[in-house]
């Protein structure tokens, strides 16, 4: 067999009317959902940013030539060369490799947001959701109290509270990021607990928690992943925002955040020191936001034909 | 095998008040099938969810083979009662394949050995194992209520209750579905309770039928009276006329009851 004829084997295997197996049936449907993201040019082009941020984290050591943190005095603020891609900073850091050890705080906050944040925020819109009655009117006035602040503030408060850190960063972003995912998650319930299919499912005997796990959070799940990659470039805006104000990453940590700060007072002879690290976060934040836009287009349910 | 007495549902409070349904009372033996019709709003389709489980507000008895039923309903209940809903297009889980929503009763009760009794409840509703492994979006209108006619009968019950099974399909297909219940019946000796407001589907599947208008029964009649025209109510041989179709005349006389 040729090499064409097995893509074309594969291709009618993945597109067929009878799937045999479950997994082929999952198979096709993500399959005619990557067809749809790969039309979508500026979605590729974040994701491959994406890719290439992760790449860089995972692969920091070897792509860093330098130490980023090893000050070296007598080599501080020098500009662009092939030496010091991004020049150096006010105590002689390579930028460059503070740039690419930074990726890696960034993913890590990012991350760690996502992880903690997105499922509270899916559990209290679908119960509060399903449930209804009180359970909903206390769920919702304790989310409604966490959006009345603004975030930023509202982790601003929290990382005063808990003290200066990136996991301190990491907690207080948390605490002000799930609200919005619990009203989605709870609107999206609404719209499906009526439904016959839920009807249906209750009719059989399944409790509420069968029926929030596997009927109903899979459905608000697509909506919150597109809401949450974009997302993603707040959370890096907040967390460089908290660095910048001295309350994230601390010296001498590669923080993105950190570094615009400290260029601050050289923005006008030394404009490298502050560029660099704000076109990175620039970047990854529209990346974020091109892939959300790509994946809406193939997972929210309401783009569905 | 299935007795409600004395049924009423209000719903509201003061000025918002609506009973819906107003002292209704039938009977339905084992193997029977047992018609509700009457126009929208006149509380048919009440009446099925009281009997489900899907509405608890009720007063009255329903009893389910010879056992008065609770408005929490036991896990058994579901076992011996199933429904199947009017909208094929909202009755399966979009994100489940066929597979996984027949599969999901059999967990539920514990009953185990799914991969066999879904091949056979499919078969037996005349979908191939070719389907087993398709989406809704993949079906058509009518297979699609073949597989929550299978999702009924996965879970082998006794009674069935069926809102209108065929009010959403095409008319070539309504009659393959109706013929597919028939079969289905006379095989398992179950029991149907059938709403609908058609009255040539209900003369079809139906032994008896009661005959609801705002909310109260206003006769039970059975399938030979409504062939032959022989009612007693006036209401009833109104609603009999309207199903025969458009008639000026007919319609110049038509009251409100």
């Amino acid at each position: 067999m040729t090499r064409k004829q097995k893509i074309q084997g594969a291709r009618a295997w993945l597109l067929t009317d009878t799937p045999d197996s479950a997994f082929q049936a999952a198979a096709g449907r993500f399959y005619l959902g990557l067809l749809e993201f790969f039309h979508n040019r500026l979605a590729v082009v974040g994701l491959l940013i994406i890719l290439a941020l992760i790449t860089t984290a995972i692969f920091a050591p070897q792509i860093a030539p330098f130490d980023p943190v090893a000050t070296d005095l007598a080599n501080r603020l020098q500009p662009l060369s092939a030496h010091h891609w991004f020049g150096t900073d006010e105590m002689g850091r390579d930028i460059f490799s503070r740039i690419v050890w930074g990726s890696r705080l960034t993913l890590y906050v990012i991350i760690l947001v996502a992880v903690i944040a997105a499922p509270v925020g899916i559990l209290v819109g679908t119960v509060s959701g399903y449930f209804g009655g009180s359970i909903d009117t206390v769920l919702m006035r304790i989310t409604d109290i966490f959006l009345a602040f603004p975030k930023l503030i509202l982790a601003l408060a929290f990382v005063a509270a808990l003290g200066p850190g990136i996991e301190n960063a990491i907690i207080a972003i948390s605490i002000t990021s799930w609200p919005p995912y619990a009203r989605i998650a709870r609107a999206e319930t609404l719209t499906i607990r009526n439904s016959d299919f839920i009807r249906a499912i209750r009719l059989q005997g399944a409790g509420p928690l069968r029926i929030i796990t596997k009927h109903i959070m899979p459905l608000c799940l697509s909506s919150l992943i597109v809401r949450v990659t974009l997302d993603m470039a707040g959370i890096i805006l907040t967390a460089a925002g908290l660095g910048f104000l001295g309350l994230g990453a601390q010296p001498p940590s590669p923080e993105w955040g950190a570094m615009t700060s400290a260029g601050r007072s050289f923005i006008l002879d030394q404009w490298w020191l502050i560029t660099m690290p704000g076109t990175a976060i620039f970047v990854v934040s529209l990346a974020f936001n091109l892939l959300g836009d790509g994946l809406r287009e193939v997972l929210d349910p309401k783009s569905d034909s | 095998m299935l007795r409600v007495d004395r049924l009423n549902v209000i719903f509201g409070l003061g000025a918002a008040k609506n009973h819906a349904v107003k002292d209704v009372s039938f009977t339905a033996a084992r193997g029977d099938s047992f018609g509700l019709v009457g126009e929208s709003g006149s509380g048919k389709s009440t009446v099925l969810n009281c009997i489900s489980g899907l509405l608890a507000n009720w007063d009255g008895t329903i009893e389910v083979d010879g056992s008065p039923v609770f408005h929490k309903r036991h896990m058994s209940f579901y076992r011996k009662v199933q429904m199947v809903f009017q909208d094929p297009y909202g009755s399966l889980h979009p994100r489940h394949t066929i597979d996984q929503t027949l599969k999901e009763p059999i967990a539920i009760h514990r009953l185990g050995d799914a991969n066999r009794r879904v091949d056979r409840v499919l078969r037996e509703v005349g979908l191939g194992p070719r389907f087993r492994f398709r989406y809704p979006h993949q079906l058509s209108g009518g297979q699609r209520q073949r597989v929550a006619v299978a999702r009924a009968l996965i879970l082998e019950p006794e009674i069935i209750l069926l809102d209108e099974p065929t009010s959403a399909l095409d008319v070539s297909i309504q009659a393959e579905v109706l013929n597919l219940l028939q079969e289905i019946r006379a095989e398992r000796n179950l029991t149907y309770v059938l709403v609908s407001h058609d009255l040539a589907v209900v003369s079809h599947m139906c032994d008896r039928i009661a005959v609801m208008n705002r909310g109260e029964t206003v006769e039970i009649i059975d399938r030979r009276q409504l062939q032959s025209g022989s009612l007693k109510e006036r209401y009833t041989r109104q609603l009999l006329t309207a199903s025969k179709g458009y008639d000026r005349a007919a319609i110049d006389q038509f009251q409100d009851f």
